[in-house]
């Protein structure tokens, strides 16, 4: 059998937000750039998040945030994601992130955080080197 | 992976925790030598659960059926596995896996696991590992596992040599009664499932399946559509001729409707082929059909591992002068490999 590596990444929206056109195109971005996307839609609870990331075995989780709640919602992810023996897995951002939140949420170990106007290319390559950097 | 890590996740896994069960059918995917090692780790655990593929075109709602039959086995009790499989764009290589999206209500149900795979190139439906995906659940001690792949039918053999019992879903008025009569669907379908049978044209769909597997019963026995003959042996040594018509099943699974019925007629459809020795009969056709693919492609890697790039881009290049014919190349190719052996 031929060995073959692909990066798995779940987009997933937490929350109550209620159009997901952003978190659409990144997933497609992603797959053109040869991942496999696990998306998972809208209102997402942290724990469906977790489990979903478990099952899968995801290098890498996209919460996609429009409502404002990142601050509650990352925290909880993360922790979850801790819980389940996940630790490893790159969290990364997108949505509406205000500039003042972004270093708390670096220290809670969101590897990347991406608003409106993000070159989709940016994303593709700081989780190819997140991922490939790991290994 | 060294081996003592690969027989504890294999131990978690076969005890049931979720992370290793993730990671060995992840194992699996990536292939190689550590996937032949886990697999002959949990073969000899498998042959307990009950698989049920599940086919149709896009559209027709097998994600929220899926849902609806896990729940329904939930209520009996039973743990399911599901491997939800798409296409991998040929042009990427990537995947987009949605559906998870119509799996809501499962997602936190511990005993319910979920797994969508991308076919990675692989014809026919099904990604190579995912009858692998398969055995880990099953080794896992999952009861039912659910296959659900995208087709059209016809192309769609993969999941019905796999499966115990293979479901084809179609929708009313999809234009395609003509298209669902086509040998292909028939082919392959132990139950036909016409979801979304709230809409217009629900009943005319029923009847022109009916219709279809009228034109092919009387001395017709059925499996796959195949002209299969079974015969059975009574208590009082009688023979007894077994047949299976694929019943024609209406459902509403956004409603939850027509579910009860489905779940019985796949049951009743695992009880035939334990009464008939159909059963028996498809665990050899499935384990011949797996060894010879797997010896397949295995002899084909071996034999490119001998053959230096350069000679079969130099063989290339005779084939597009015309210089041989691709036959002969081949041919000639195989000879020298067999030479440096």
């Amino acid at each position: 059998m031929v060995r073959e590596r692909k990066i798995r990444v779940l987009i997933a929206k937490p929350g109550l937000d209620g159009h997901d056109r952003g978190a659409k195109v990144v997933a497609r971005a992603l797959r053109d750039a040869g991942m496999e996307v696990i998306y998972t839609g809208l209102r997402q609870t942290p724990e469906m998040i977790a489990q979903a990331a478990l099952q899968e075995d995801v290098d890498v989780v996209g919460l996609s945030i429009l409502s404002g709640a990142h601050m509650t919602l990352v925290p909880r992810v993360i922790d979850l994601l801790k819980q389940n023996g996940l630790e490893h897995v790159a969290v990364f951002v997108g949505g509406i992130i205000p500039d003042e939140d972004v270093p708390a949420l670096r220290r809670l170990g969101v590897k990347g955080i991406y608003g409106p106007g993000t070159a989709l290319s940016d994303i593709v390559q700081a989780i190819r080197q997140e991922v490939e950097g790991r290994e | 992976m060294d081996i003592s890590r690969m027989d504890d996740l294999v131990a978690q896994a076969l005890a049931g925790d979720r992370r290793a069960i993730a990671r060995l059918i992840s194992t699996m995917e990536q292939g190689g030598a550590e996937a032949r090692q886990v697999l002959s780790r949990i073969y000899p655990h498998t042959g307990r659960a009950h698989i049920v593929g599940i086919t149709g075109a896009p559209g027709t709602g097998k994600s929220t059926l899926v849902a609806e039959l896990a729940k329904a086995y939930r209520k009996q009790s039973l743990s399911v596995g599901i491997v939800a499989v798409d296409p991998t764009s040929p042009f990427s290589g990537g995947a987009i896996l949605g559906d998870r999206i119509r799996m809501r209500d499962l997602a936190t149900d511990p005993n319910i696991f979920i797994r969508s795979m991308a076919t990675r190139g692989s014809l026919g439906g099904l990604a190579r590992a995912t009858a692998d995906a398969a055995h880990v659940l099953d080794a896992a001690g999952y009861a039912v596992i659910l296959v659900e792949t995208v087709g059209a039918g016809q192309s769609e053999v993969d999941i019905a040599r796999m499966a115990h019992t293979t479901l084809v879903i179609q929708m009313p008025a999809s234009g395609d009664e003509i298209q669902a009569i086509k040998a292909g669907i028939l082919e392959i379908a132990d139950i036909i499932v016409v979801n979304k049978a709230d809409l217009p044209g629900a009943d005319q769909a029923v009847a022109a399946l009916e219709a279809m597997l009228d034109l092919n019963s009387g001395h017709t026995e059925w499996h796959h559509g195949r002209l299969f003959q079974v015969e059975g042996v009574l208590a009082g040594g009688d023979q007894v001729k077994h047949s299976w018509r694929p019943p024609v099943l209406k459902t509403c699974a956004l409603r939850g409707e027509g579910i009860e019925e489905l779940v019985q007629a796949i049951a009743a459809h695992l009880q035939y082929q334990r009464e008939s020795g159909l059963y028996q009969q498809r665990e050899h056709e499935r384990a011949a059909e797996q060894l010879q693919r797997i010896l397949r492609y295995t002899l084909l890697e071996q034999l490119l591992e001998r053959i230096p790039k350069h000679a079969l881009q130099e063989t290339v290049e005779h084939i597009v002068a015309r210089e041989q014919d691709p036959y002969s190349a081949a041919e000639a190719l195989i000879a020298q490999a067999r030479l440096l052996s």
